[in-house]
């Protein structure tokens, strides 16, 4: 298991999340957990996921989906879950 | 499981909020690097520092990446030079030598600074010392990446007032080699008392003798997370206050201490500590000045600075300590005066003194940091500004420093630049009344009595 947190920051629209789940599951992605919210008008989702089963390493799962991000004009970012852990848990 | 909240507070926080891992800064034994011929010594030191150092910046940029959080500095702190420079150097230019060497070395592994051009005289100075100290405006005005420190007191051994003294000539010295660029040679040296073995932060860090031979040590920052949570509790009790600053002060420890422990692994070198520091830059919302600001003073240096500040050093300290498993290197808010932009408006609008500058630095990390000076001030004042920082530092216990810069022809009212971190200040007014009698009294001044605290 290698825990992700995908985070998706922009405008809402059609189809953000479809994307991000069909380059996720076509790169053997499981995603483990899925949450949304709207901050200050903002559309935010976040996705834990197991990249643990996935041939591609890290890098390339986060440069591709930065790519996917500036494509449909949102903010898309992955980072390795321990930052968040940290923080929050003792 | 992480929350969505938690992740978003998390982000806010490192794109809002000036959240970063300030530096991972490794420290190096050059102690095995000896040799009394001096090309051999330079070959040594380069050959050690690129073998321990090479993957350094490359693994500080895969931890950005990898955790999305910025490390702002990859820097290097070796063995004061003093003591490994003893048998090779007979001449200040001997030193100089070595401090190119650690430029262009630095240089090779792609960090922007490294520390340790240093000398140890908190008692008295050996030939080597005296000739490292002389070294220091030449190798200063030479090279771009070196830092140099000289500890001139502690609490155990009293103040080597000899050192203060030529401190006092020295700085004043390497402002003159680097007048055509702001004197800005000074805001690459400090004197210290009490200094650390593992500080993390330049311009004082230096691998003391008592490390291993090779060690990660990371500073942490964040004023920008702790103003940001002090003002959804405006106006509120003192506690607070104060358990808002330690749940911060813990949130953010804990972000240098995942870095350090990773870093450490990546790189196989021990983790040594993480620093609890709240380091201000000069950019907007990144400012210690603006968490007393919150915390209740107009400005700081208005009366009740010293106490918000004591509050605030001691709560960062209380919330940092359980985060990080090692504590160490300075570990408190540091209120440099150039490199924090409520600071420099604190003093532009005369709320802000050298003197009471001086009383900030008995409750908190680390001394007069960062504060230009009239060029015109002399040796002799220099020194006595050192003294009594120096004074503070012995009799309560603790780190104190001093990095001031007599900036060459400009004088009260003035501003100087020194670019990127280091910033930007107004020269700030020194007491015009002479201490020479005082300073130019050879010898030592004891150490304090340990008892009847009063």
């Amino acid at each position: 298991m290698k825990k992700i947190i995908i985070t998706v920051v922009g405008q809402d629209t059609v189809g953000i999340i479809a994307k991000v789940c069909t380059y996720l599951a076509g790169n053997e992605v499981n995603i483990l957990d899925i949450s949304q919210t709207i901050v200050s008008g903002y559309f935010n989702m976040m996705m834990i996921v197991d990249i643990g089963g996935s041939k591609k390493p890290f890098e390339d799962i986060q440069h591709e989906l930065n790519q996917i991000g500036d494509e449909i004009g949102v903010q898309i970012r992955c980072q390795r879950e321990e930052i968040f852990e940290m923080m929050h848990r003792i | 499981m992480i929350s969505i909240n938690e992740v978003i507070e998390t982000n806010e926080m490192i794109d809002k909020e000036n959240l970063d891992v300030r530096t991972i800064t490794l420290g190096i034994s050059l102690l095995d690097c000896i040799s009394p011929d001096l090309g051999e010594l330079n070959k040594n030191i380069r050959e050690k520092i690129l073998n321990v150092a090479k993957n350094l910046v490359s693994v500080g940029r895969e931890i950005e990446k990898e955790f999305g959080i910025p490390i702002v500095n990859k820097r290097i702190s070796v063995t004061p030079v003093a003591l490994i420079g003893g048998a090779a150097c007979h001449s200040p230019e001997d030193f100089v030598s070595i401090a190119k060497t650690l430029d262009s070395t630095a240089g090779e592994v792609g960090v922007n600074i490294i520390g340790g051009f240093s000398a140890l005289a908190a008692k008295g100075m050996t030939k080597a010392d005296e000739l490292l100290i002389r070294a220091i405006p030449e190798a200063l005005s030479v090279t771009n990446r070196v830092c140099s420190s000289v500890v001139v007191g502690s609490t155990k051994t009293g103040i080597d007032m000899d050192a203060v003294r030529l401190m006092g000539s020295i700085i004043k010295e390497t402002a003159e080699k680097t007048a055509d660029r702001d004197s800005c040679g000074c805001s690459k040296l400090v004197v210290l008392c009490n200094a650390p073995d593992d500080n993390p932060f330049m311009a004082g860090a230096f691998h003391g003798v008592t490390e291993a031979d090779a060690i990660i040590n990371v500073g942490v920052s964040g004023p920008g997370v702790v103003k940001t949570a002090l003002e959804k509790v405006r106006g509120k009790d003192f506690e607070i206050l104060c358990k808002t600053i330690k749940d911060t002060a813990f949130k953010v420890t804990r972000v240098g201490q995942l870095v350090a422990g990773e870093a450490s692994r990546r790189l196989n070198i021990p983790f040594g500590i993480v620093d609890l520091s709240l380091a201000p830059t000069p950019a907007i919302g990144d400012s210690v000045a603006d968490i007393l600001k919150e915390i209740g003073v107009e400005y700081p240096g208005a009366p009740g600075t010293t106490a918000a500040l004591a509050l605030l050093n001691d709560q960062v300290k209380k919330g940092g300590v359980m985060a990080a498993n090692y504590v160490g290197g300075l570990s408190g808010a540091f209120i440099p005066v150039s490199e924090d932009q409520g600071m420099i408006e604190a003093v532009e609008k005369g709320a802000l003194t050298l003197e009471k500058l001086e009383a900030m630095t008995c409750v908190c990390s680390v001394g007069l940091d960062m504060i230009a000076i009239p060029g015109n001030t002399s040796d002799t004042t220099i020194a006595g500004i050192i003294a009594d920082e120096m004074a503070l530092g012995m009799v309560n216990q603790k780190t104190t420093a001093v990095r001031i810069i007599p900036v060459i022809g400009k004088d009260v009212g003035d501003t100087v630049e020194f670019g990127g971190l280091f910033g930007y200040a107004p020269v700030m007014r020194v007491n015009p009344f002479g201490c020479g009698d005082f300073v130019n009294r050879k010898g030592r001044i004891p150490a304090p009595i340990h008892s009847f605290k009063n």
